[in-house]
């Protein structure tokens, strides 16, 4: 493999969009809990629950500032490293982004100034209401991205001008609702929920284990469970629909998750490898364990009804089809243990013992890095699969990078990112981990604007 | 009107929209070091605090506009400025971190870094986009190459002395701006001493605007044609003179809110007069101008551009809304015992 310009361009594109991925999920999940505990908060008036929503609030600005900082590289690197790719879409794939920034990063910033410095200034409603807008702005931000990359994924409402040799938008709205964006857009959402839900589990196991705001932690724990077994069981069912749709509209693709190098005869079903190791050589799957026909009843409902594999496309349309099938697999591995383990502690919930289980809370400390994989796996996936293509089937990503720019200037770049991300990185960990050492902090009682809006306000001190 | 020239007017406006917003904060970027005290840097910071971040989506947004209406102009330039944009970038990233991280830990070491993270940040950031408009006016090395505009010269290409010069010139009109802009929101002693700074930042902003006004009449031949063809567009070189000069007349008068809106107009206008100067060009080339883009030549197809003008039409009223209501929550001077940052 040569280091040239594109390849570079590819690497630094892999390395800050999977560290720029690592936030703006976490936000959004992380705004769906903190709408319920202030909305709890102003329910029921428990102050604990306010400050809850407070200590969430800190550690939630310090991910949207990660977010916004690693974002705006993201959105000057089609610019940069893709120019020929910025031709050839900007007709297209343009607006979806510049209605991000209008419709969806004002929204944001704005409220989340409230958010922030706005606990003295508006009401506790003005408030709830703030965090409302910014958990909207989110998934507004988070719907426009998904359309640009789905329209990449699966084009659609334009014609290509090959007089300007650019492609051209015919229906906006075709555009917007390209056939996987819809798909895409819920389970990148059902993957942010079980982020935010594992995040807050792990953090008030934490207390939990160490005996620290016992009763807060409770509180945090509950809801961050219901989030999270909700949104592990739907992530199946999202992902189940999403799959047969990239069957049919992206079947190499499909074919490389799954490994499927052969179309089986008429009559015979396809496997469903749960692990192995796709070979190219000998096309086929080694040390692979596979249940006979599972991918074609997936797909089909039918253990017998053929699937399109790779041998149906010529070689230079395939996808790496090893690093596919492989963060596919990842993804899904995390998917069945984030289903088992809250399933699981729904059981002990149940049986009035969640809190006593002191292995499954330890479990829960860590299992917050099951959904980061989950999340950086799923668009690994979703982005090799798409190879060699950057917008399927119209422009391969080979033809896509910036005639201008230099290898050298693009090593000079890698090397800032990987010097900046690092830095950043160990910094944020060490400031979440000061922030959540010091934990929640319950008020006095009367909290200038917030007091109003409290009935019978529970000022009782935490266990 | 043609679409295209309604576009040219629309990136005009995000362009102006960006600097005289995100201009105050750099501003006080700049002038960080200049308070010593750390209570005193923490009002500084929580003065831009609810606003900075808002504000840095005029440029976003503006990138995403150009992306949309201009490919071939977003293509070129960000592809061309390759490692001018990379440095802007990590002053932009840094800026923003230090901003959220430095008051979070009580360890001097800690906050003298984000401290200087934060100034150098916003130093850069404010240099780099002084010299891509001198660049802007100069005109860029593009020529065609395989069937587009493509740069051709370095990194070092960019820097020229006119260049250099216009990200003085924007160095101390950021300054100036966040000067005023700190008038406004500080009270007290330290309001006392950044009222001393005014003299300074506007001397340092004057200067620099006579330079690069002069520089500019003399040396970049294509500048005036437009004015050439159409004299009456003096009027807003003669009115962008006028605000700059009722800034110290503001300030002589106590009263630093018309000082800043005077700043406020000047920095529209001098967009304005960049804009004059382009028309109908976006990049101009210093090889020859059949290779310049315009506003034809580049833009993307009318129909991308009429859904564009729709997704304008409907969000700038809100986009002007949750700004005007941010600005108004946040009216008055920073309340010392309530800050976040």
């Amino acid at each position: 493999m040569e280091l040239d310009v594109y390849m570079l361009s590819r690497l630094q594109f892999a390395l800050t969009i999977m560290f720029h991925y690592l936030f703006p999920p976490l936000t959004i999940g992380l705004s769906w809990l903190m709408v319920i505990m202030e909305g709890m908060h102003l329910k029921t008036g428990d102050r604990e629950y306010e400050a809850i929503a407070r200590f969430w609030t800190e550690l939630f600005a310090v991910v949207f500032a990660m977010g916004v900082a690693t974002g705006i590289v993201m959105e000057f690197q089609f610019g940069t490293n893709w120019a020929t790719y910025s031709r050839y879409v900007g007709d297209v794939f343009g607006s979806p982004l510049a209605a991000e920034g209008i419709f969806a990063f004002f929204l944001e910033s704005s409220f989340l100034a409230v958010l922030v410095f706005g606990w003295d200034r508006v009401s506790a409603r003005m408030h709830f209401f703030s965090t409302c807008m910014v958990s909207f702005g989110a998934m507004l931000s988070s719907i426009w991205i998904v359309v640009a990359n789905s329209w990449q994924q699966t084009p659609a409402g334009f014609v290509v001008n090959e007089t300007l040799g650019r492609a051209e938008i015919t229906s906006f709205r075709a555009m917007v609702f390209n056939p996987s964006t819809v798909h895409r857009v819920m389970h990148v959402w059902l993957g942010a929920g079980i982020l935010g839900a594992f995040f807050v589990l792990s953090i008030s196991s934490y207390y939990l284990l160490h005996g620290r705001h016992t009763r807060m932690a409770r509180k945090m724990f509950k809801v961050a469970l219901a989030v999270g077994t909700f949104m592990s069981l739907a992530a199946l069912g999202s992902g189940h629909l999403q799959a047969k749709n990239v069957g049919a509209t992206q079947p190499a693709k499909l074919a490389a998750f799954e490994g499927l190098y052969k179309t089986p005869a008429e009559g015979e079903g396809a496997p469903l490898y749960l692990f192995g190791l796709p070979n190219d050589e000998t096309e086929s799957v080694d040390f692979g364990f596979a249940v006979p026909g599972g991918l074609s009843f997936l797909m089909y409902e039918s253990f017998k009804t053929p699937v399109t594999g790779l041998d149906q496309f010529p070689r230079e349309d395939w996808p790496p089809v090893n690093l596919s099938f492989q963060a596919y697999h990842m993804m899904l591995t995390v998917g069945v243990f984030f289903i088992g383990i809250t399933l699981l502690a729904c059981f002990f919930w149940w049986r009035g013992t969640v809190f006593d289980q002191r292995w499954l809370l330890w479990v829960f400390v860590f299992a917050v890095i099951g959904p980061f994989i989950g999340n950086e796996a799923g668009w690994c996936a979703a982005e090799i699969g798409r190879q060699p293509w950057i917008v399927y089937g119209l422009l391969r990503t080979g033809e896509a990078f910036s005639p201008a720019v230099s290898a050298g200037q693009v090593v000079f770049s890698i090397g800032m990112f990987l010097a900046l991300y690092t830095f950043m990185f160990l910094v944020w960990i060490f400031i979440m981990s000061k922030k959540i050492q010091k934990g929640p902090e319950l008020r006095e009682a009367a909290s200038g604007a917030h007091s109003g809006a409290l009935n019978g306000a529970d000022k009782s001190e935490e266990g | 009107m043609d679409l295209e020239v309604i576009w040219f007017f629309l990136l005009g406006i995000l362009l102006a929209g960006y600097a005289l917003l995100d201009g105050f904060d750099l501003g006080v970027g700049i002038l960080h070091p200049f308070v010593r005290d750390d209570r005193d840097r923490r009002v500084l910071l929580n003065s831009i605090g609810p606003f900075w971040d808002g504000n840095e989506v005029w440029l976003v947004t503006f990138g995403g506009a150009m992306f949309a209406a201009f490919p071939e102009v977003y293509a070129t330039v960000f592809s061309g400025l390759y490692t001018a944009l990379m440095l802007l970038l990590c002053a932009l990233i840094f800026r923003a971190i230090s901003l959220e991280l430095r008051s979070k830990l009580d360890q001097p070491g800690w906050r003298s870094f984000w401290d200087w993270a934060f100034a150098l940040g916003s130093g850069v950031a404010t240099l780099l986009f002084g010299v891509a408009v001198g660049n802007a006016m100069t005109g860029l090395p593009v020529k065609e190459v395989n069937g587009h505009i493509e740069y051709v010269g370095t990194f070092f290409n960019l820097l020229g002395p006119y260049q250099l010069l216009v990200g003085v010139f924007t160095l101390a009109m950021f300054a100036l701006h966040g000067n005023l802009y700190l008038c406004l929101k500080t009270d007290g002693e330290l309001h006392q001493r950044v009222r001393g700074w005014t003299a300074k930042t506007f001397t340092f902003f004057l200067v620099t605007y006579l330079a690069v006004t002069v520089y500019t009449l003399a040396k970049i031949g294509h500048a005036l044609d437009n004015f050439k063809k159409h004299p009456t567009a003096w009027i807003i070189a003669v009115i962008c003179a006028l605000a700059v000069m009722n800034i110290p007349r503001s300030l002589a008068k106590n009263r630093p809110g018309a000082a800043f809106l005077s700043s406020s107009a000047a920095i529209v206008l001098l967009n304005a007069l960049l804009g004059l100067t382009l028309w109908p060009n976006l990049v101009i080339s210093s090889i020859d101008p059949m290779f310049n883009l315009h506003i034809y030549n580049a833009a993307s197809s009318p129909k991308t551009l009429k859904i564009m003008l729709t997704i304008a039409l409907l969000g700038m009223p809100l986009v002007l809304a949750y700004t005007s209501a941010i600005y108004w929550i946040f009216r008055g001077k920073v309340q010392v015992d309530k800050m976040t940052y």
